[in-house]
């Protein structure tokens, strides 16, 4: 029986998780001695203020919507991916590999070969973990936190090693033939005289992401493969009984989860940075997580959890700049995020459900409350994204 | 003579579950030093009354009185104080603890282990030779059979000095010469002034061996009897509320060609604990053949093999086709080649609980035409398809937008059928068709059976109900630990035959001369 | 090979294993009673900002210590509110808790010392000092012995004897007290606890507690004991998660914890000596893969190629009593 309104599960819920998250840290502001309000002001205008803010934002917001997808994808079929962030760190390897040892003619070609890298390296993260899981029942989350430790370690050694160019001092590769640069917000959006995202990273990598977002709610509400990541999520008992192979399902989520991680790179790497550099995916793989869990899984939710988290990356840095605030002021909130949106879920969700019942008793004393309805296209993920796979 | 004061009474205990309503206004009273049964069908609220009444859960309403005294039980403690032992079906053991640290669990004589354990040792040698409950102490639950299991929930409350013991569905597990073991048990802590409280689903248990007997049907109370002056028609009646139609209208099967063979079937579980000992046997097109026998003898693995979720050696023939066995996640292969399959379990099998009824009637077909083109999958062919397929099995409310949990157990069922019979096989798989499942439910299921019978399908029922194995089946065959014990014609054998096959009693002269 | 290194190898591995040897024990008590326990990390990194902050402003370590451990049994109530109470992911509660603390600490550290999420450098009175044990100087001409207990055992500062101890303690509680007992059976079979009539959530707050007391201590060792002198940002730098790859390693064991955490304490005073690896084995081993070490070798004892690590039934799920 569902005990309130799907609005309710899929808005309410989450508002008031985020209003409590914002509070707690509004609180930890105002215990700092700063005023939670005129921090919430810089931030947002520091944020969405100008293009030149919207140029960081949306840089920022790419990244998580690769990462919230990433985790998202998993979620579905009940794998919590931890791992976003060695998988994206991989991603990156991928492009620095191509980019720098194959010859591109033109970009178009560039980005889609790095695209096509930065997935397969991404996968290829996630497929050890995916295996040990599928095969012999390896926690995925603890084999995604090790190989998360595993990735940036072998990163620091290429970037210290094999890969520094000789003779500079920085822990990075060369930079990438120009051929291989893609068009930043800056030189799609301005016309003539008025220059649009001046000096921004945001690129084309967020048309990409968006286009990520789509093909996910296709691949997972409108594809067979995605019925049956959902079923395998949902009960796993149920889909061997449907003759869904347990195997399989949790090796292509992971990679398709790996992959979309993966991508990230073509939004940092090759999009901005555009040579690899150590320690490049910044936390973003742990972000997804919040990103995720707010947006209840669903590639709608993760894109509008990604730009508040876009808008929270850009603002925070402005926080730090105007009242000095750290940056790991975005670590507190990002905490609160994930802990109120996924594991004090239940904190927020019993009391509304409680309301919402006593209405209804209200209104309709004798007659049984309203059986639960589910409709297609939408869905809560599902509820215990950490339980392992048998 | 006035009754004495009973052991327990329970006045006007209600209890819901959200919206559903587990017990309603419900009073009983146990006389001392009887065997008291409480029976009714499955999700008549027996289980959660007793769980009231050891305090796992809380009455909304409604008062306990302990030997005449109200006593409130807000939890298990309270009841352990109060002299009250539980048996539950689900055992409540920590498998890789010792029997005894199994029974001082809870109970410790201090802080430190050593001496509670050394008084626990001889305590449960003077309570095993007073009570025949012999069991090592010093056993891992992990590796002792489910009889001594229940064993030790015995020794557990005995323990606890339990004078009220509540067994619910005791016999569930285990075979009949177990059972009759378990109810010398109970006898005997009987004679010794011990009051017990019998909770089955099973006639015959309540008339073997109760002084009284409590019926309940959907949450409610609704009879009390003196076993001796009652009959199992009149109990079986208050039971479901009307006279029990036991007999399901049809004809004699018209058997025609071999549809399923099957030959020295093996399974090895996890454990490297043969499961299957080597089943043969041929089911028919148009023939039902009903697979008898206590729960965990082999029959839910034979299911799975023949389902595609559990590998096997030997072989499986359909329409003269060698099946492959090797594999665990053939189960698509399955009903590709013409084989559905209604699992015993719905909940965790065959439907998925949080998923709409139009999703659930695509499960295991979802890779079908019918459904999309490609890898696409066509959302409102499927909503039409479930729409259409609720509709003629009378599947209520016939709302294809519903989640599967928010329908009642016989309405799951119905969907689980509906999409399984309507796929028009050569071979249904059917378990335990109507366990939890309301009795009108049940007729519709059972007609539907027999009807695909008649069409041609050939059918293998497995049921731990004996009662629904004799009126379905036109063949049955027993099943006792991973072994067929003996086949018969459904019309030419009896309960009392089939049960003493159930027990593993070898075939009798008498079953081969028939 | 010389003996001096290798004396001194041991010396630096007792010290850097006891931080993670608190640490996997704290999660030994947690996980034993089915709550999993991926934040340590941050209930460590807590108590070494608060362990090093207090006792810079009050001059004592004990001071900073029992402060330390209050800030890590604060995230350990918001780990049990999450886990026991609210039914939630365990699992995501750990995360959260990770962040919170790795923002908390610099956020505040920024507030109140004002140098880049530091504390001040605390002088010698206000951290814990290495202690000669007895007869450490007479016996160390004994052959072989002597330096060992001269060098090795001795000259480490109380929280390393505490850690060390905290072992066969820990092994005592869980198999030979009722505690212990009930405490392993919440987190096998928590129905049969409850059925026997003691609260899960009770035992489980418990457990949970004890794991914030031992990660408190574990946390203000890094900031506040000899040689360390003071807390920097991320000081914990993933102990947390190789305290739980330690856990798994050791099966969930006390003794076999020790010897998990001697190992990958091993590892990083190599990690931190890249120069003895050469000497020893003649071989160059770039320190950022000895790193990754214990990661790969906890991923090979996941995978089950050694031995089967079989973690509590009841791990990870929360209690609630069936329907």
């Amino acid at each position: 029986m569902d005990r309130m309104p799907r609005w309710a599960d899929l808005i309410l819920v989450p508002l008031i998780s985020i209003l409590l998250a914002g509070l707690i840290s509004g609180v930890v502001i105002l215990a700092i001695g700063e005023n939670p309000l005129r921090a919430l002001g810089i931030m947002v205008s520091g944020a969405v203020g100008s293009t030149y803010a919207w140029g960081y934002t949306l840089y920022y917001a790419t990244n998580f919507i690769f990462t919230g997808l990433a985790v998202a994808v998993a979620m579905h079929a009940r794998l919590f991916n931890i791992g976003a962030e060695g998988q994206a760190t991989w991603g990156g390897l991928g492009i620095a590999l191509v980019a720098l040892y194959l010859p591109w003619p033109h970009w178009t070609l560039a980005m889609l070969g790095s695209a096509v890298a930065a997935a397969l390296f991404g996968a290829a993260w996630a497929a050890i973990p995916a295996l040990l899981q599928a095969r012999r029942g390896s926690h995925i989350v603890i084999t995604t936190i090790m190989f998360n430790f595993i990735a940036a370690a072998l990163l620091n050694w290429l970037l210290v090693g094999p890969l520094k160019p000789a003779g500079t001092m920085e822990t990075a590769t060369a930079p990438f033939p120009p051929a291989t640069h893609i068009p930043s917000f800056r030189d799609m959006f301005s016309f003539g005289e008025t220059i649009l995202f001046r000096s921004t990273p945001a690129n084309i990598a967020f048309f990409v992401a968006v286009a990520a977002c789509v093909a996910v709610w296709w691949l997972i509400w409108r594809t067979r493969l995605g019925y049956e990541i959902r079923a395998f999520g949902h009960s796993e008992g149920a889909a061997r009984y449907a003759g869904i192979d347990a195997t399989r399902i949790i090796m292509v989520t992971m990679l398709i989860s790996g992959g979309l991680a993966g991508l990230m790179a073509v939004n940092n790497t090759l999009g901005y940075s555009e040579r690899l550099i150590l320690n490049a995916v910044e936390g973003a793989g742990f972000i997804g997580i919040a990103v995720a869990l707010m947006g209840r899984a669903h590639p709608f939710g993760v894109f509008l959890a990604s730009i508040l988290f876009g808008i929270l990356y850009q603002g925070g840095g402005e926080l730090q700049f105007a009242l000095g605030i750290p940056r790991e002021m975005i670590l507190v909130i990002q905490a609160l995020v994930i802990l109120f949106t996924g594991a004090l879920d239940n904190m927020v969700r019993m009391p509304v459900e409680m309301i919402f019942a006593e209405r209804r008793r209200a209104r309709a004393p004798i007659a049984a409350p309203g059986p639960a309805r589910s409709s297609p296209g939408h869905m809560t993920p599902p509820s215990d994204p950490g339980k392992p796979a048998e | 003579m006035p009754d004495p004061v009973p052991a327990i009474e329970l006045r006007g205990i209600s209890k819901a579950f959200g919206p559903v309503q587990a017990n309603k206004d419900i009073s009983l009273r146990v006389m001392p030093g009887t065997i008291h049964g409480i029976i009714g069908e499955n999700g008549a609220g027996k289980s959660t009354l007793m769980s009231i009444l050891y305090g796992f859960y809380r009455a909304d309403r409604g008062e306990i009185l302990i030997n005449g005294r109200p006593t409130a039980i807000p939890d298990s403690q309270a009841a352990i104080r109060a002299g009250i032992g539980m048996v539950f079906q689900h055992f409540k053991l920590v498998e890789n603890f010792t029997v005894l640290e199994n029974v001082i669990l809870g109970v410790e004589d201090g802080p430190l282990l050593r001496p509670s354990l050394a008084k626990a040792r001889a305590e449960l040698k003077a309570l095993a030779e007073e009570y025949e409950l012999e069991v090592d102490p010093d056993a891992i639950i992990e590796d002792i059979g489910v009889g001594l299991q229940q064993r030790v929930e015995i020794l557990k409350a005995l323990y606890r000095k339990a004078d009220i013991l509540i067994l619910d569905e005791p016999t569930g597990v285990l075979t009949p010469a177990e059972a009759d073991h378990l109810f010398r048990i109970l006898r005997n802590l009987q004679a010794q002034g011990k009051t017990i409280i019998l909770i089955t689903h099973k006639l015959r248990e309540i008339m073997e061996i109760t002084d009284r007997v409590s019926v309940m049907r959907r949450g409610e109370m609704v009879a009390h009897f003196r076993t001796a002056e009652t009959s199992p028609p009149e109990l079986a009646e208050a039971m479901v509320g009307r006279k029990v139609l036991l007999e399901v209208d049809k004809t004699p099967a018209r058997p025609g060609a071999p549809v399923l063979e099957v030959e020295n079937l093996r399974v090895v579980d996890a454990k490297g604990v043969e499961r299957l000992r080597g089943i043969s046997f041929r089911l028919h097109a148009g023939e039902i053949l009903g697979i008898a026998g206590v729960a965990g003898n082999g029959q839910s693995e034979l299911l799975e093999v023949l389902g595609g979720t559990m590998k096997a050696t030997g072989s499986v023939r359909l329409k003269g086709q060698a099946l492959d066995i090797s594999g665990n996640a053939l189960g698509r292969a399955r009903r590709d080649s013409g084989i559905a399959h209604v699992p015993e379990d719905r909940q965790t099998r065959g439907l998925i609980l949080d998923f709409a009824a139009w999703e659930n009637v695509a499960l295991g077909y979802h890779h079908r035409p019918a459904y999309g083109s490609g890898t696409r999958l066509d959302l409102a062919a499927m909503q039409a398809d479930a729409r259409d397929k609720m509709q003629r099995f009378d599947v209520r409310p016939p709302d294809p937008f519903l989640a599967a949990k928010s329908f009642s157990g016989g309405n799951q069922q119905k969907i689980v059928v509906a999409r399984e019979i309507e796929s028009a096989p050569d071979l249904l798989l059917i378990g335990q068709p109507t366990r939890g499942v309301d009795i009108g439910a049940i007729e519709f299921i059972h007609k539907q059976i027999v009807s695909l019978r008649d069409r041609g399908c050939a059918i293998l029922l497995v049921s731990v109900e004996l009662d629904e194995i004799l009126s379905l089946s036109d063949r049955i065959a027993v099943m006792f630990d991973g072994r067929i014990m003996g086949e018969r014609e459904a019309a030419r054998t009896d309960a009392r035959e089939l049960g003493l096959l159930m027990a593993g009693v070898a075939d009798t002269a008498a079953g081969r001369a028939a | 090979m010389d003996w001096t290194t290798i004396l001194l190898l041991l010396d630096s591995t007792l010290r850097t294993a006891s931080p993670l040897l608190l640490a996997c024990l704290a999660g030994l008590f947690s996980e034993r009673a089915g709550i999993f326990d991926i934040g340590l990390e941050g209930k460590m990194l807590v108590s070494a900002f608060l362990a090093a902050g207090f006792a810079y402003a009050t001059g004592s370590a004990w001071l900073g210590l029992l402060v330390g451990i209050a800030g890590a049994l604060l995230l350990s109530a918001v780990h049990g509110l999450a886990s026991i109470t609210f039914r939630g992911n365990q699992l995501i509660s750990g995360v959260a808790i990770n962040f919170l603390a790795a923002g908390l600490t610099v956020v505040i550290a920024e507030r109140w010392f004002r140098q880049g999420g530091r504390t001040p450098q605390l002088d010698s009175g206000s951290r814990f000092t290495e202690i000669t044990l007895p007869l450490a100087e007479t016996i160390r001409p004994v052959p072989v012995l002597g330096p060992i207990y001269a060098q090795v055992v001795s000259g480490h500062t109380i929280l390393v004897y505490a850690a060390l101890l905290a072992v066969p303690l820990s092994w005592w509680v869980l198999f030979r007290t009722r505690f212990g007992l009930r405490l392993r059976a919440v987190g096998e079979n928590p129905a049969a606890v409850d059925t026997a009539g003691v609260s899960v959530a009770r035992l489980r707050y418990a457990a949970v507690a004890i794991a914030g007391l031992l990660c408190g201590i574990a946390g203000a060792q890094l900031s506040t004991a000899e040689p360390a002198a003071g807390f920097v940002r991320d000081m914990t730098a993933g102990r947390g998660y190789i305290a739980l790859a330690a856990l798994i390693f050791a099966k969930w064991r006390p003794w076999a914890a020790l010897w998990a955490c001697l190992l990958f304490g091993f590892f990083q005073a190599l990690e931190a000596r890249p120069d003895i690896f050469v000497r020893l084995f003649d071989l160059r081993v770039p320190s950022a893969l000895l790193s990754a070490l214990p990661y790969v070798l906890t991923v090979i004892i996941l995978a089950g190629f050694v031995g089967r690590a079989i973690p509590p039934r009841a791990g990870g799920q929360p209690y609630v009593k069936e329907r």
